[in-house]
């Protein structure tokens, strides 16, 4: 579902190079686990492949379903399935999160040429996705994501995904800020979105998130590179000898 | 959230730059010769069949006209206006004022029809739309809840008014039965002097600054009414402005009374035709509420700002104050600032009557090259007055966007109380955000608070909102509508969702 070959990135304002030469495929149906140290480019990896303009490719691909996506903006890249969870979702004044929900539920489907919600099911799906994640629809009425705390904004973000239905799901550090109710209750979400024909690509420093969706593949990406790929063993590897290990051997 | 729809529905269907509303209507017209003198003034006055009063109140302003200069403090920049440069007067021809419908030039009945502004009572009856529909907020799909601010089906009466002169003005039978008195400023000069005499120049004196002295002495049409003591006005008027000569300036005058335990909401609608030149519009709007009466007026403003480079537009200098004369009452200003060149324009409150209550709503949206100076005045003169200013400016392109406002409280209003917001929101890095707020207490139990902020749509907010599936256009727009949405709820909802749609195609090709 996703193949990135030899990508090269680099921040548009500054030249400097970010990506230097990853490689990373990801089958439908599985869920993959990207770990790193600091600074490694976990969350710029996430900012391009949704299609953040700060960033510019100079080499390599990223392929979605056999097409490349690089042409592409950010509104375009959603429309075809590809789902970005925040690390720090924004705050939207004066924009309820319910019409958030509507409009973006609706320009999806507008741009793969369906028809519009009709209200009663367009609240149906909102009122079982919210069901599933304990969210009050009361919160909902709020703006989107203004005075939210760091939970509600993480479940705020699941909420989404459930409702876009995305096929490729990539989770920039969902577990930061998060206490461990909260950790479950979101994990819960996300493993419930598993499924044969959708990816979930898990960006995340810690192993913890991992205890509780637990990966099909884990990826040590470090300077820009993956370093090592393994299976969830890896991460507990990680967890007790901390990342020099992998770094030494890779160097 | 059908508004924000349709807001995303109009940008889709213009391209850059096009201002809907630039085309011209062809029709005879009968104008004074241009410049300004006694003799223009004369002539105005015979048209409207004024009495000997009129025109001496006319000449006297017009005298005192010639000793002031013109005003340069705001934060706005044009070449010196020739004001012998300017027609005066014109009107459309065979039209001395307002008559029925059935004797209404059909071209103007066009031009109306073409601007979305419905003449026909039958048409705006069938035309009434469920108010859930109309909903700017999203909410009634969370829990059907509909806004109260639409009372009484929805029925709008119409004053239009066409270069110099109404030309028609709907339900007035209707209005009457109510003992609403709705009509042209020179219907109602000849048909109430007494009430004329009373209050015009009761809120803007003749002598008030440069353009409302020019407006008081060759104002030609404009809106009066008058609701009676009691009287709960049974629908929204309206007043549709309408600049189609060339060279030509607007000057209309609109007095609004509310006696005592009145209610009455008015909406004021102007575009203009596209053109190379500048014009002028310098109106002068009055209200007066006496005990326990209360006026909504909105406006939403959309004069032809100019093109992409900044040639033409409307300069629009515009003077409105609101008299809570009496106790208890209570006058709200909303105003949706999106067109004219240069916008000169501050909404007031004069908060005379012990206990009433002043309000500013302002969405000022500046593109291209606009230059907008705009605000309001909030003076406390009674006890335990209070007011409200919520102003939201909203700047792109290369135009500069400066809030100004003065609140103050004389010695005798105790416990006077203000509370003021001014946001702006910065679309690229060529625009300009600005705000003076000039404050001044002389009693010690006055309590003012004032509150502002500046920011930019961050490129964070733009990308997150993509990220969801968004185009580009429509998050913008999404994103100032909710910025501008404490606003946009102030507003009639008819108001709302066409100021909703304006602002869409204002910021239409901002980003790039």
């Amino acid at each position: 579902m996703l193949e990135i070959k030899n990508l090269h990135a680099r921040i548009a304002e500054d030249g400097t190079e970010i990506i230097r030469g990853l490689n990373l495929t990801v089958k439908a149906g599985e869920v993959a686990a990207i770990m790193g140290p600091n600074g490694s480019g976990k969350s710029t990896l996430s900012y391009i492949l949704a299609g953040r303009e700060d960033y510019e490719v100079t080499e390599g691909d990223i392929l979605y379903n056999g097409e490349s996506i690089l042409d592409l903006d950010p509104a375009e890249r959603a429309a075809k399935g590809i789902f970005l969870a925040f690390q720090y979702p924004m705050e939207i004044p004066g924009v309820a999160t319910m019409e958030f929900l509507k409009v973006a539920m609706n320009e999806q489907r507008k741009a793969r040429g369906e028809e519009e919600l009709k209200i009663p099911e367009f609240m149906k799906r909102v009122k079982d996705a919210a069901g599933l994640l304990s969210m009050d629809m009361g919160m909902l009425k709020r703006p989107l994501n203004v005075g939210f705390s760091g939970g509600e904004k993480k479940r705020a973000e699941i909420l989404q995904m459930k409702l876009l239905e995305p096929k490729l799901c990539v989770l920039d550090e969902t577990d930061s800020g998060l206490d461990i109710d909260a950790l479950k209750i979101v994990s819960e979400g996300v493993n419930a979105l598993r499924s044969p024909d959708r990816a979930i690509v898990v960006i995340t420093h810690y192993q913890r998130l991992l205890d509780y969706i637990v990966p099909d593949s884990v990826h040590v990406l470090y300077k820009g590179r993956v370093i090592k790929s393994g299976d969830k063993t890896l991460a507990r590897q990680l967890e007790e000898n901390g990342y020099a290990e992998i770094i030494g051997e890779a160097a | 959230m059908p508004a924000v729809q349709e807001t995303i529905e109009q940008v889709r269907n213009i391209d850059v730059d096009q201002y809907k509303y630039g085309f011209e209507t062809l029709i005879e017209t009968d104008k004074a010769p241009k410049g300004l003198n006694e003799d223009i003034i004369r002539f105005i006055s015979a048209k409207k069949n004024e009495p000997e009063w009129m025109l001496e109140w006319r000449l006297e302003a017009y005298r005192r006209w010639l000793t002031l200069e013109e005003p340069t403090w705001a934060r706005v920049n044009y070449p010196k206006i020739d004001f012998q440069d300017i027609y005066y007067y014109a009107a459309p021809k065979n039209q001395a004022g307002p008559k029925s419908l059935d004797e209404v030039d059909p071209e103007l009945l066009k031009t109306y029809e073409k601007l979305g502004i419905p003449l026909k009572e039958q048409e705006i009856l069938a035309g009434v739309r469920k108010a859930g529909e109309l909903s700017p907020s999203g909410d009634e799909a969370v829990d059907g809840e509909v806004s109260d601010s639409v009372y009484n089906s929805g029925r709008v009466a119409v004053d239009a008014v066409f270069d110099s002169v109404s030309v028609v003005t709907t339900f007035k039978k209707e209005l009457a039965k109510a003992g609403v008195i709705f009509c042209s400023i020179s219907e109602a000069i000849r048909e109430h002097p007494e009430l004329v005499k009373k209050y015009l120049g009761s809120v803007v004196p003749t002598s008030d600054n440069f353009y409302a002295t020019l407006n008081s002495a060759v104002f030609t049409d404009g809106s009066f009414v008058y609701v009676p003591k009691g009287v709960r006005c049974p629908m929204e008027l309206s007043t549709y402005f309408r600049i189609n000569e060339k060279n030509t300036g607007q000057f209309e005058r609109t007095l609004i009374i509310a006696e005592e335990g009145a209610y009455v909401s008015y909406l004021e609608g102007c575009t203009a035709p596209q053109r190379d030149e500048n014009q002028l519009h310098a109106a002068v709007v009055e209200l007066v509420a006496l005990d326990d009466a209360e006026i909504k007026y909105s406006t939403v403003q959309n004069w032809y700002p100019g093109d992409k480079d900044g040639k033409g537009g409307i300069y629009n200098f515009v003077t409105k104050r609101g008299d809570c004369r009496g106790k208890n009452s209570k006058i709200s200003w909303t105003q949706v600032e999106t067109g004219s060149a240069i916008t000169w324009k501050y909404p007031s409150c004069i908060l005379r009557g012990d206990n009433s209550r002043g309000e500013f709503y302002s969405i000022a949206v500046s593109n291209g090259h606009q230059q907008i100076d705009s605000g309001t005045k909030m003076i406390h003169l009674g006890k335990n007055t209070s007011s409200r200013i919520i102003s939201k400016g909203i700047s792109a392109g290369h135009s500069n966007n400066t809030y100004r406002g003065q609140v103050s409280a004389h010695r005798k209003a105790t416990n006077a109380r203000n509370f003021t917001q001014c946001d702006s929101l910065l679309i690229g890095n060529d625009c300009g955000a600005h705000t003076v707020p000039y404050i001044e207490a002389k009693n010690a139990t006055a309590q003012f608070e004032h509150e502002a902020t500046t920011s930019k749509i961050s490129e964070d907010a733009l990308f997150y909102v993509m990220q969801r599936g968004i185009p580009e256009e429509e998050a913008i727009a999404l994103i100032v509508n909710g910025f501008v949405k404490e606003v946009i709820q102030e507003l009639p909802m008819e108001f709302a969702v066409e100021a909703q749609k304006l602002i869409g195609i204002s910021l239409e090709g901002s980003v790039g």
